[in-house]
């Protein structure tokens, strides 16, 4: 599968264990440069334990992460976003008290140069023009998600969905190569859906952002991704092109719950692990 | 009634509560960016004191440049305690950390006991006027500069927080380190500068107390009266901690008109503030500017 396209994250074999429980058994896929990669499976899969794997909340127990063929496993959390690794979360998690447009700066944090001292020399330091600029910047993302209305507003006192809209915002601010979306529609009526849809289709094709998104959502995940890999227990059983995916048998009895050896199997040995 | 001695009691009360309102600021931003209430504070306004003073009498320095050295000795100490003391200790029950806080506290303590002496010492006099009359009023040179350097390092902290780079992250890792971090800050920076800002200002506190009462070990009892401000205030929120100061500051020297003039008992200056405490956190225990700890699932 990567015979096409240069890979920009490749994820090899990697395994996370938390005392006796393998979140994660070697787990291995790759993004393409410019992709949708989607990563699916059931509750407690262990998605979005990969997903902090990547941004660097969760160190792997083995295995390596490959950012543009250099190794970011000994790059901290913040190294990583400097690196062009964005992230928004399952649980909202905007600073509330704070407006639209400060949580949206929050993430302009590592592009801007001027301190409080030389902000104080406004002219002299060049903090006007790097002021200018950022405004613009921000103001571009702002526009792009429709969010002008509430620009001002405290981010703990909006709706579900432009909370939703207002994180990405955020996640967009640290200007991303790759950016992971932990579930991006979950408690979205259709109509946000559909705003929400639009965007991401937008971050591939305007912003050129590669995108690594765990979603439930069947048909958006058809619609939108080039690729998917399916988690179950901790372990990839399927992955590939997503109407490939869907037709594998594993993964139709992982969503439906029916009997399958190999996912028996796996819940065995994930049985016996706790035990 | 002496209302003359009132007022006078009211202007001190208003003077000193600032200052008890700068301290609780410093210590409210520690415990708001990391969690950590730190019960060395009282020493750090020691310790601003004592530079000061030595550079001004050992080593002949004028007062202005002795006071911008000091500042400068702060940042660096308040970033020195930090990566020494607080840095290894990330990750450790925030219990250890209070706890080494309080080790610092002796320590610095049993220092500057040590390198400064435990007796009292006076500046020389570093205004040609040590009393000024406003509006009628006496009021020593030192309140003045005290009231003025108050009200600038309030101004100066609003300003950081609402519209600074570094203020803005301050204010995210106090909300949530581990967002704040898949946001690209580097919140051990964030901390050293918390730690740093704290130094800094409580050594203009000290330097400031130093000037109206001399200096000694026991200036550092300030620390304890920052308690009551700071709880009273709600622990996590700065303006709290500015009406604290006020309030314990008035409050102190209220008591102390109505002892002196009609009660008697003595002592009630350093008591009642305590006693307000009781009653506000029977009332409202999480402080009257606090946000109260809710978790939504």
């Amino acid at each position: 599968m990567a015979d096409n396209g240069e890979i920009l994250l490749r994820v090899d074999d990697v395994s996370l264990q938390f005392g006796g429980l393998k979140a994660l058994s070697n787990v291995s896929f790759a993004v393409r440069k410019g992709g949708l990669f989607s990563l699916i499976g059931p509750n407690g899969a262990g998605k979005t334990s990969m997903l902090n794997c990547i941004s660097g909340r969760y160190r792997p127990t083995s295995g390596n992460l490959t950012w543009n063929g250099e190794d970011i496993l000994r790059h901290s959390v913040n190294d990583r976003a400097h690196l062009g690794i964005g992230r928004t979360f399952q649980n909202l998690a905007l600073f509330g008290h704070m407006s639209v447009l400060d949580n949206i700066l929050v993430g302009r944090h590592h592009k801007l140069r001027n301190n409080f001292l030389t902000g104080m020399l406004y002219w002299v330091g060049g903090a006007r023009r790097e002021e200018l600029e950022q405004r613009r910047f921000v103001e571009d993302i702002i526009d792009f998600l429709e969010i002008q209305h509430v620009r001002h507003e405290p981010a703990g006192t909006l709706s579900y969905g432009l909370r939703k809209r207002v994180e990405l915002a955020r996640a967009m601010a640290i200007e991303p190569r790759l950016i992971l979306l932990d579930e991006p529609m979950a408690g979205m009526n259709l109509e946000e859906k559909e705003d929400m849809a639009r965007f991401i289709i937008a971050l591939r094709e305007e912003f050129e952002m590669t995108i690594l998104m765990i979603e439930h959502d069947m048909g958006v995940v058809m619609d939108l991704s080039d690729q998917v890999a399916v988690l179950d227990f901790g372990k990839v059983i399927a992955s590939g092109a997503p109407e490939a995916v869907l037709a594998n048998e594993h993964v139709k009895k992982a969503y439906l719950g029916e009997a399958d050896e190999l996912l028996d199997e796996l819940a065995d040995t994930a049985e016996r692990a706790i035990a | 009634m002496n209302s003359e001695l009132l007022i006078q009691l009211l202007v001190n009360g208003v003077i000193v509560g600032m200052l008890y309102g700068i301290v609780a600021m410093c210590f409210v931003l520690i415990y708001k960016s990391t969690q950590v209430v730190n019960f060395a504070q009282g020493e750090f306004v020691v310790m601003g004191a004592w530079v000061c003073l030595s550079m001004v009498v050992s080593m002949g320095l004028p007062f202005w440049l002795a006071f911008l050295f000091t500042l400068a000795f702060m940042t660096a100490f308040g970033v020195v305690v930090q990566i020494i003391l607080l840095r290894p200790l990330v990750g450790e029950p925030v219990i250890s950390v209070i706890m080494a806080t309080i080790g610092l506290s002796t320590f610095m303590r049993a220092l500057m006991n040590w390198i400064f002496g435990n007796s009292a010492v006076r500046f020389p006099d570093v205004f040609s006027q040590s009393v000024v009359s406003i509006a009628g009023l006496n009021v020593e040179t030192a309140y003045v500069l005290s009231l003025v350097l108050s009200v600038a390092v309030m101004g100066m902290f609003f300003l950081f927080f609402r519209y600074s780079r570094w203020g803005l992250a301050m204010r995210a890792t106090a909300y949530s380190q581990q967002i704040s971090q898949s946001l690209g800050i580097p919140i051990g920076r964030v901390f050293a500068m918390a730690w740093a800002i704290s130094a800094v200002v409580s050594g203009i506190a000290g330097v400031v107390i130093g000037l109206v009462n001399a200096v000694s070990n026991s200036l550092s009892f300030i620390g304890i009266k920052v308690f009551p401000a700071v709880i009273v205030g709600g622990l996590d929120s700065v303006i709290g901690a500015v009406v604290g100061g006020l309030t314990i500051g008035l409050l102190e020297n209220l008591a102390e008109f109505v002892d002196g003039q009609y009660l008697h008992i003595g002592n009630m200056y350093s008591v009642a503030p305590f006693y307000v405490l009781l009653v506000i956190l029977m009332i409202k225990p999480y402080g009257l500017f606090g946000t109260p700890n809710i978790e939504r699932v």
